[in-house]
């Protein structure tokens, strides 16, 4: 059983599936660094996004990766006019309300697709998407090799946001600091905003990167969110290389217990990790706010 | 006990309907809300009274109908029996996931957050078990009776469920006005300065969470008592998660009513969609998501708080000097 042959391809395997998840993490991490709530919306929108890929490519015939480029500044939209329209002025400023809210969203939108288009689950066929690589050791698919290199252009793109312009800088002094941030001038609710419409970009990104070889259906993004949500309370809510790495570590995990767990099982081991991780150190490993 | 004259008055009031009600569909209808408003109570004990919003409710309301139905298919329990030690284990369940979650100082987001991911864990474990059933769920055995604790009158289920949403009231009303309600609310407004006045607020939070977890635990059993047949989906699923913290934001977060009410609300509003456009999967769901959005934005007391605030402006005249704005986000 722990031959390599084996062995290997599942880590590899779980190391790409673990990209998918680093970008879903990012978009949750980045929301929760900076408005301290966890967002229950991140999984229906997340579906919401396969679902605009899917259509893009059945109606109008637009390549996934193609779909990218219009999708995620879309959804960027969508997240800014939610936060900022819906989100931000209903809860009144109380976080467990800002909770409430997105919980409310998120039973919304995950039932407007299931009232639209049913429960089918659906995929799409690109011609790359059962092309691979031949490492010698074992195949990889292209697609998700596509998306491995895609996190890493993401986080870069993040990083470099973040850390050279002006809204980058506005992001981390309300995460830091909100009141002190008013008051020298920044506008909190757009901030709240805008970092609210860049983790829905995220979504919408992994999205794009996910559609060739997955499929879709109103509830798959629950699925992914509650992994989501693992990795990010792994990393550390609001650590954004936590997320990253946390989302490679439940990867690989979640490949290995399949293997040696069977696929409904394996699911189990990731949620105990979960709770432990919330019980025993709910900083995470790379976290440093209490 | 002057005040327990309202308790008193809604409770007879809903137990003359079935008198006036022939109707197997509205009796169905009633029977299913006050199921809800029982498992709102619950959310409502922990979530309204203590200020911990769980996402994850389904965790005891599972446990409940497995307890219960195992029990009698498997071990061959009389129903009764069996009903208790489904809230039992509910309460147990609670204790246990309070004392771990409470321990390690866990609020807010991240409260959410464990308490769903024990209601997941439950729930594929329930999927796989061959003691539940595992996939294929768990059916009872159709045996009508007193005994039996199944009932071939809607009406009879009906009472049986409204003398548990009576039970729970009485317990809501009990809680208020208790020293232990009182410590609840301190710690919910504040809990540093609670813990600094002498409240154990680990113990408080861990008591409301297993009286809040038996409670919706006797929801659970009376699901699997109606309806003879439970699987993961049902017993574990968010859905239930979701009702039953809805009915209590949208009735009003610490009320004595407040789940009663927005069970009532809620569910027709469902039932009076599905009438106007038909019954498709989802639409009632729609409609509970954009209730509960629309209720925190305008009246984020729930009904029954708006009520009253209605009525302080209009009735008296006098300004809610005492309620404390706060600045909205965004």
């Amino acid at each position: 059983m722990l031959s390599a042959a084996i062995l290997i391809p599942a880590v590899l395997n779980g190391l790409l599936m673990g990209a998918v998840y680093a970008l879903v993490a990012l978009g949750l991490t980045l929301i929760y660094g900076v408005l301290h709530i966890i967002n229950f919306a991140h999984g229906a929108l997340l579906s919401a996004a396969l679902f605009a890929a899917f259509f893009a490519f059945k109606l109008i015939g637009l390549d996934p990766y193609l779909a990218l480029f219009l999708l995620a500044p879309l959804f960027f939209v969508l997240g800014y006019g939610l936060q900022r329209f819906v989100i931000g002025p209903a809860s009144h400023g109380d976080d467990r309300n800002m909770l409430l809210v997105t919980l409310g969203i998120a039973v919304i939108i995950e039932n407007a697709l299931l009232y639209n288009f049913r429960g089918d689950t659906r995929t799409i066929d690109v011609p790359y998407a059962f092309q691979t690589f031949n490492l010698g050791v074992t195949y990889l698919a292209v697609p998700r090799v596509v998306g491995f290199v895609a996190v890493f252009v993401v986080a870069l793109a993040l990083w470099l946001l973040m850390t050279f312009t002006d809204i980058g800088r506005a992001i981390r002094a309300v995460a830091k600091e909100k009141l002190g941030a008013q008051l020298v001038g920044i506008d909190v609710g757009h901030v709240y905003a805008m970092t609210f419409g860049l983790g829905t970009a995220c979504v919408a990104i992994a999205a794009c990167l996910l559609i060739p070889t997955y499929y879709v259906n109103p509830g798959v993004g629950n699925a992914f969110v509650l992994v989501a949500f693992t990795i990010v309370v792994l990393g550390g809510m609001g650590s954004v290389p936590g997320a990253v790495i946390g989302a490679f570590v439940i990867g690989v995990v979640e490949s290995l217990s399949g293997l040696f767990l069977g696929e409904s099982l394996g699911q189990i081991g990731i949620f105990l990790i979960f709770i432990v991780v919330l019980l025993l150190r709910p900083t995470g490993l790379f976290g440093a706010r209490a | 006990m002057k005040s327990f004259a309202p308790t008193a008055i809604v409770i007879a009031v809903l137990a003359a309907v079935p008198l006036v009600v022939q109707s197997n569909a509205t009796l169905n209808f009633l029977v299913v809300t006050l199921m809800i408003a029982l498992a709102g109570q619950g959310w409502n004990i922990l979530g309204g009274y203590g200020g911990q919003y769980s996402f994850g409710h389904a965790a005891f309301f599972g446990t409940g109908a497995y307890v219960t139905a195992i029990l009698q298919m498997r071990y061959g329990v009389n129903a009764w029996p069996g009903f208790a030690i489904g809230i039992a284990a509910g309460a147990a369940l609670g204790a246990v996931i309070g004392a771990l979650t409470f321990r390690s100082g866990l609020r807010g987001s991240y409260f959410a957050l464990v308490t769903l991911a024990f209601a997941e864990v439950l729930r594929i474990v329930a999927s796989v078990a061959p003691i539940t059933g595992a996939g294929v769920g768990t059916l009872m055995k159709l045996e009508l009776g007193a005994r039996t604790f199944q009932f071939q009158s809607r009406a009879a289920f009906y009472w049986a469920i409204l003398a548990l949403v009576a039970v729970s009231l009485v317990i809501a009303e009990l809680i208020e006005r208790s020293r232990f309600g009182t410590w609840l609310a301190a710690v919910r407004e504040n809990e540093d300065a609670a813990s600094a006045l002498g409240v154990d607020a680990r113990k408080v939070k861990t008591a409301a969470m297993t009286i809040s977890g038996a409670i919706t635990a006797a929801a659970g059993c009376f699901y699997a008592q109606y309806f003879l047949f439970i699987d993961s989906g049902i017993a574990y699923g968010t859905w239930i998660s979701v009702e039953a913290l809805l009915t209590a934001i949208i009735g009003g977060v610490g009320t004595v009513f407040g789940p009663l009410a927005g069970a009532l609300v809620v569910k027709s509003l469902g039932e009076a969609t599905r009438l106007l456009i038909g019954d498709a999967p989802g639409l009632d769901l729609i409609i509970y998501g954009a209730v509960l959005v629309l209720v925190i934005w305008i009246m984020p007391r729930g009904l029954i708080g708006g009520i009253a605030d209605a009525r302080k402006v209009f009735g008296r005249r006098k300004p809610a000097a005492t309620s404390i704005t706060k600045v909205p986000h965004g």
